[in-house]
């Protein structure tokens, strides 16, 4: 079956990342590898939503923000302990996704409208976190060093291990997702709302799922970036940068597969890396660069790199 | 089963139904018939959940389902196809058909089986691995009808399963027809290929301008000169009667 198999190559990737620090020493490579991952992640968030659900986001920013902006409350503020805030910034990111997807799926919004409807969520959650001294306001918040707290670590071993889980946890979900019932009525509703009402399945409730789970993904991801950079600010958290980083990797890996966000991240990475060389360090490039891979994708290759994949194979 | 009573719902200034009553009687087939425009698409969408109809009611096998929610009503066994067919057309037959299966099928495998099962009893066993939208227009047809089946309904409400097909399609499908009834399932049929309707029909409701105008076996309705009015025009029962007589003579 096509599950053992997906389960086995994931296992074997998760092993070769895992035994990197082992025989590589360069921080930079490590840095990398870390930075891919965790765009691997904001990418399968946004999969689960658009990929296997149709919905397609582009304020993806707003789980993200809330996770990193909920987790660091919670331990400058309230001094929780890094996992109990890991957990909880999950939930406040999950339940902003349920009360989105409750006010735009309850009003049947979709396609252009839901996308517009997501990106003015991540504004107004950004004006919030610039105006209240609670959140730091513009000047954002510092999550100070110290070596007695949980999940920060010594070396950067200890964080490619953190996003490593995280990226496996939203593995599993994609796993789970290609081959289940709940999987099957996703990719129902995405396709065609009014056939899969016709045969039973609660289209409402089936996105609200969808979203509530893509959005807990996402904050996952923006609690990992708070404890790998220690420092986060409205710009970051709820900027468009990180909507777009989360829908660039599954549209060129391939939307809706399994390995779609993996192989985008990859792909992504490796070609903004190697034309730093060529292009320099100057603001924007890779960005306009992004821009005509993504444009490019769209009109050459809709099914993605999976698809390019799935091709050769027949 | 089914019973219908005055139900009603207005477009804007146009009553598309008008206080129609019905009922289908368990492990019948009856056909609902009318000339274009005549309401019938919109009476199933009501009687399916659709719709929400203004006034009136609905109740499938005694119980009161108006207002209910599409997917709640097929859970409760009703289910309907579309007349312009809505594949997922990304996903293959068998994905396509297993969405129905999972109604009652929590397992993937399970579902997939079902799926292939149901396949064999429209004829679509050979297309199970083909993309949906690389079907034809009979096979996309007879997937709607295998969706709709997997669900394991006890009512079907079928929208022109017959339109677009070619005579030769057409009698290769009314078979299947036949026995998803003789599979113990009744059905509530939108048609008109009436060579169809006169084979497989127990009764027949007649709908024009939104109104139920007829109601009988199909020998009765066909000879009806209230329907052949409502299909011809004003005085085409008459004009035909009196060639009638005079080929007669």
């Amino acid at each position: 079956m096509t599950v053992k198999r997906d389960l086995a190559i994931g296992a074997l990737l998760a092993c070769g990342v895992a035994l990197l620090p082992f025989t590589v020493q360069s921080g930079a490579v490590l840095n990398a590898v870390i930075l891919t991952l965790f765009a691997a992640l904001l990418g399968q968030a946004w999969n689960v939503l658009a990929g296997f659900g149709g919905q397609f986001s582009f304020g993806h920013a707003v789980f993200f923000g809330t996770g990193a902006y909920a987790s660091a409350v919670l331990q400058i503020r309230f001094g929780v302990n890094a996992w109990a805030a890991l957990a909880l910034a999950v939930v406040a990111g999950a339940a902003v996704g349920a009360i989105i997807g409750v006010l735009t799926f309850r009003y049947q919004l979709r396609g252009s409208y839901f996308a517009l409807v997501t990106l003015a969520f991540a504004e107004v959650f950004r004006i919030l976190a610039n105006t209240f001294p609670f959140t730091g306001a513009g000047v954002g918040m510092m999550l100070p060093l110290s070596k007695a707290a949980a999940l920060q670590f010594p070396s950067r071993t200890g964080y490619l291990y953190l996003v490593l889980a995280l990226v496996g946890i939203g593995f599993a979900v994609h796993l789970w997702l290609s081959h289940s019932r709940y999987g099957a009525w996703l990719a129902a509703v995405r396709d065609n709302e009014q056939s899969a009402a016709a045969l039973g399945v609660d289209v409402f409730r089936v996105k609200l799922r969808a979203i509530v789970i893509s959005a807990a993904l996402m904050a996952s991801g923006g609690v990992f970036y708070l404890q790998y950079l220690h420092y986060i600010d409205p710009g970051i958290a709820y900027g468009p940068t990180i909507s777009v980083e989360a829908l660039l990797g599954p549209i060129v890996g391939g939307l809706g597969t399994v390995f779609g966000p993996l192989l985008g991240a990859v792909a992504l990475h490796a070609l903004s890396e190697s034309t730093r060389n060529l292009l320099g360090d100057t603001p924007g490039v890779s960005l306009a660069l992004y821009g005509v891979v993504l444009i490019l994708m769209v009109r050459y290759m809709p099914q993605g790199l999976a698809g390019l994949l799935a091709r050769r194979k027949r | 089963m089914l019973a219908a009573r005055d139900l009603s719902v207005r477009f804007g200034g146009v009553a598309a139904v008008d206080r129609v009553s019905l009922s289908v009687e368990a492990g019948s087939i009856v056909a609902l018939i009318g000339p274009n425009g005549a309401g019938k698409t919109t009476l199933f969408a009501l009687l399916s959940g659709f719709l929400r109809p203004e006034t009136g009611s609905v109740a499938f096998r005694d119980r009161d389902i108006t207002g209910m929610a599409p997917h709640a009503i097929c859970k409760l066994g009703m289910t309907r196809t579309f007349q312009i067919v809505q594949p997922f057309a990304a996903q293959t037959v068998r994905a396509n058909i297993a969405v129905g299966a999972h109604l009652h099928h929590r397992g993937r495998s399970a579902a997939l089986a079902a799926a292939e099962s149901v396949a064999h009893r429209v004829g679509l066993a050979n297309e199970l691995d083909q993309l949906a939208a690389n079907l034809t227009i009979a096979g996309r047809k007879r997937l709607e009808l295998a969706r709709a089946l997997a669900t394991e309904p006890q009512l079907i409400l079928l929208d022109e399963v017959l339109a677009g097909l070619n005579p030769q399609e057409v009698s290769e499908m009314v078979p299947v027809v036949r026995a998803i009834r003789d599979g113990g399932v009744t059905v509530l049929m939108i048609e008109h290929v009436m060579q169809a309707v006169m084979s497989l029909a127990d009764e027949v409701h007649v709908l024009a301008n939104g109104r139920l105008i007829a109601h009988g076996t199909p020998a009765q309705v066909t000879s009806d000169p209230a329907v052949i009015e409502a299909y011809l025009g004003r005085g085409a029962a008459a004009k035909l009667a009196a060639a009638g007589s005079v080929a007669h003579a």
